[in-house]
């Protein structure tokens, strides 16, 4: 029984500086992180390794002690060169500089048809595949503890330049349903597989067995997870479901198939600053700066990893986000504007009719962003905007309201089970009083979770 | 603008933390703000990118919008005038002498709102250390709008100050408030000072002149008002009121166009929906309310149709659209989304029982000829009580689902 839901609520913010569809030979990266703050939810990591101890792809290297069974491993072979710490000794960056040739750790393929639910779980959690399963609700790394109603996957991304993934994982399909058939045993569920209905759909994803494929279309967030979900199966008080992306099933195929922890992965490498836009095979983790150093076009820029909606910004020679597909390059706004507010213009991008009423006059115009943040935050004023972008039967100003004032009851009634930050990203966006959407909505999650 | 931004700059050390004007802060930074888009930037997690519409820009395009009924309202003003002196009796005869008066009564009535209203916003925001609101450039346009061109000035100033503290400040400034400010503004001098803002002497200015003979200063609503009182079909008695200035003053047509005595900005039905057409254009304020508003008055207005006891009631419903300000009450004030119904099922509803209450309080009631403004505020009171039970609604939609 598979689904064709129709989307209309939402908006695509079209952006210069696609990747063009190929592999760009930039040279590899040198040095690795894993960075603890990529996984929402890890609450007292312990780090397993010192300075200067070596390392294969697939080492343990941390874990968190308030879930003990999933590992967090290195993705590389190399030497462990940096423990970084900030404030409070927060652990910010485990760095790893890599091995000329990389090598795995062997962690022993997998026979799906004679393994037990219980020792398969032990096989991913303790080989560093685990945390690409996600939890909703709250959106933190899934309890192996439980069992989830139903996993999701979706298989289109539509934030801004986000990579085509049909492209980005052509040839793995074996992998991809080696990955599904070992999600299968996890739950007692469905797989959901959700493909963009408005294009053909890629083979990898047309082809899979074992899962529910349906079909979603409309303007982003169309591709987010959440925003499927509540139209497939919503998610009640006390229910359990886990999301995972499709190169994350690739992960745990390729765990299954060959034993290894092989954390590659096709990225693309967006955005307006970049002389060469294009997608290149890396790891996740990798440092970024030999994709950005030499290929800028100007000199005073931000570099996101991820994409410019929920991507975080990171220095040249930052590091990939462990669930990052892309890394994103815009101008730093940090500038002042005479009259900025008031003047007509056509040259910036708006939701709004109030400053993008000509902005019909070139449908197809891919604009050029940069990170100021456009105002200063303000008590909400207009009214029906976030509804209008927002795809589920969610009013979202209520809810923002009853975070801010902790209503626990209400957040409850009003949905705070159905959404993590990037459902509520384009409201972020457009709104006209520049509230902080996605921090708060983390804070309403935290507090119901911890309450 | 370099020279200004090195300016800014320069003062900017007095009024930050540390600086001999740190108290004066906000006012500086609402300055500053005006003339420079900020310079900030967005944060390190969460969007990356802003869309570039900002709460300055929303508040700007719906003074805009309000452009038309200004200038109609300042040139109706100086035709009023002369009309009823007997000096003119074209539309555009005496064009700048018309113009001339106009601009002589209502721009000092704008500018005093302005100061009046600014002075108490910006004394706010100091003391309470809160950037200043830009709700006030909608608020102290809106307010010259609705009285009449002979109002004093005091008065002006007072509501506007008394409406700005009671209806915004003390809530906690614009977004946090529950009344429409201008429309409370508008109640304070209707309660306070009926004398200058009710009857039939004060919409049209004479200055130190004579009416001409058979002169009469009402207004349509009146005038209907009274019809139904003698039993005489509404449509009858304003084909023959002020047949002294000139036949069919309250002609369809021509109240339409808004060529009638009222409040500076809300005769004209044709400006009131040029800045419908700008508001809704540009999305700043929501069709639902401004289509069902107008809904509910001609629904209401057909219904006492139906139940006909006197003359009023049996008016034909569209007469409600034009006379009076039903529709710049509807179009300028309904719409603000602070003070309105805030979910969209909630507007539909809450722009349909606008219009209801209008033309009820219009027809049934001695005491109000002007049903709109009191029915705009009526309904910001219950406007949270709409939303109350559309949100219920969704939370019953997730609840009946989990339990299914």
């Amino acid at each position: 029984m598979s689904k064709i839901v129709k989307l209309k609520k939402g908006f695509d913010i079209n952006l210069a500086g696609k990747a063009k569809q190929e592999l760009a030979d930039f040279a590899p990266a040198q040095t690795f992180a894993i960075k603890p703050t990529d996984f929402i939810g890890l609450q007292r990591p312990k780090v397993l390794v010192n300075e200067g101890d070596a390392v294969k792809a697939g080492t343990p290297i941390l874990f968190d002690k308030a879930l003990d069974q999933v590992m967090y491993v290195a993705p590389v072979s190399g030497e462990i060169v940096e423990v970084k710490r900030g404030e409070k000794r927060k652990l910010l960056e485990i760095k790893i500089l890599a091995d000329k040739e990389n090598s795995f750790e062997d962690l022993g393929k997998i026979n799906l048809a004679s393994i037990d639910r219980e020792s398969l779980v032990q096989k991913l959690t303790q080989s560093g595949v685990w945390p690409n399963l996600i939890q909703r609700p709250f959106g933190v790394v899934a309890n192996p503890a439980d069992t989830p109603k139903a996993i999701f996957i979706s298989a289109f991304d539509t934030h801004p330049l986000a990579p085509d993934l049909g492209f980005t994982l052509q040839g793995e399909d074996s992998y991809f349903q080696a990955g599904l058939d070992a999600l299968a045993k996890l739950t007692d569920g469905k797989i959901h597989l959700n493909v963009d209905g408005s294009k053909s759909i890629p083979s990898i994803f047309s082809q899979a067995k074992g899962v529910q494929i349906n079909q979603f279309s409309g303007p982003h967030p169309a591709g987010n997870v959440g925003v499927q979900i509540h139209h497939l199966d919503p998610i009640n008080k006390g229910e359990i479901a886990w999301t995972i992306s499709p190169a994350g099933v690739i992960q745990i195929g390729k765990l299954i198939v060959n034993g290894v922890f092989d954390a590659s992965k096709v990225i693309a490498i967006t955005g307006s600053e970049l002389t060469k836009t294009a997608y290149v095979k890396t790891k996740a983790g990798a440092c970024v700066s030999t994709f950005v150093k030499g290929n800028l076009n100007s000199g005073h820029v931000r570099v996101i990893s991820g994409n410019v909606l929920t991507g975080e910004k990171i220095s040249m020679e930052g590091y990939l986000g462990f669930y990052h597909n892309q890394i994103t390059v815009i101008p730093e706004g940090d500038y002042y504007e005479f009259l900025g507010w008031a003047k007509p213009t056509t040259e910036k991008l708006s939701y709004h009719r109030a400053l993008g009423l000509l902005s019909f006059l070139k449908p197809n115009k891919e604009y050029v962003l940069d990170s100021n943040a456009r105002g200063e935050e303000r008590a909400f004023v207009q009214t029906g905007v976030f509804e209008s972008v927002t795809p589920m039967d969610i009013l979202p100003v209520y809810l923002l309201k009853a975070i801010m004032a902790e209503d626990f009851d209400e957040m409850e009634e009003l949905g705070i089970y159905e959404i993590v930050e990037e459902d509520l990203a384009l409201c972020e966006f457009v709104d006209v009083s520049k509230h902080p959407v996605q921090e708060l909505v983390r804070k309403g999650i935290e507090l119901i979770q911890y309450s | 603008m370099k020279f200004l931004r090195d300016l800014m700059d320069k003062q900017k050390p007095l009024f930050e933390k540390g600086g001999k004007l740190e108290s004066l802060y906000y006012a500086f930074e609402a300055g500053e703000t005006f003339l420079f888009s900020p310079n900030h930037t967005t944060g390190i997690k969460g969007a990356q990118v802003k869309d570039a519409i900002d709460l300055k820009r929303m508040m700007i395009t719906v003074v805009v919008a309000m452009i038309p009924c200004l200038l109609f309202g300042i040139y109706n003003v100086g035709h009023q005038s002369l009309l009823a002196t007997g000096e003119t009796a074209g539309l555009w005869e005496n064009f700048g002498d018309k113009a001339l008066i106009g601009l002589q009564l209502v721009l000092p009535i704008i500018i005093v709102a302005y100061a009046a209203g600014g002075l108490v916003e910006a004394t706010f925001a100091v003391i309470r250390k809160h950037p200043i609101n830009e709700g006030f450039l909608v608020t102290g346009m809106l307010i010259p709008l609705v009285v009449p061109a002979s109002t004093p000035l005091w008065q002006v100033a007072l509501a506007t100050v008394f409406a700005v503290v009671i209806a915004k400040e003390v809530f906690g400034g614009t977004g946090m408030n529950i009344l429409n400010v201008a429309m409370t503004a508008r109640a304070f001098l209707y309660f306070a000072y009926p004398a200058q803002i009710s009857g039939d002497q004060v919409w049209t200015y004479l200055g130190d002149k004579a009416a001409v003979d058979g002169f009469s200063g009402a207004t349509a609503l009146a005038v209907a008002y009274n019809a139904g009182v003698d039993g005489v079909p509404v449509t009858e008695a304003l084909a023959s009121h002020n047949t002294a200035l000139g036949s069919d003053m309250f002609s369809f047509a021509n109240m339409f166009m808004g060529w009638i005595p009222g409040s500076i900005g809300e005769t004209s039905t044709l400006m009131a929906l040029v800045g419908a057409l700008i508001l809704i254009g540009t999305g700043v304020a929501s069709w639902k309310i401004i289509v069902s508003g107008f809904a509910g008055a001609y629904i209401m207005g057909f219904v006492m149709n139906l139940f006909a006891v006197n003359e009023y009631m049996a008016m034909p419903p569209q007469y409600h659209w034009v006379m009076g300000g039903l529709a710049f009450g509807i179009v300028f004030m309904a719409t603000d989304p602070v003070s309105a119904s805030q979910t969209e099922t909630g507007k539909w509803i809450y722009g349909l029982l606008i219009g209801f209450l209008t033309v009820i309080i219009r027809v049934t009631n001695p005491a109000y000829p002007e049903g709109i403004m009191l029915a705009v505020l009526f309904m910001n009171v219950f406007a949270p009580l709409i939303d109350y039970y559309v949100v219920k609604a969704n939370k019953t939609r997730r609840l009946q689902r989990a339990t299914v």
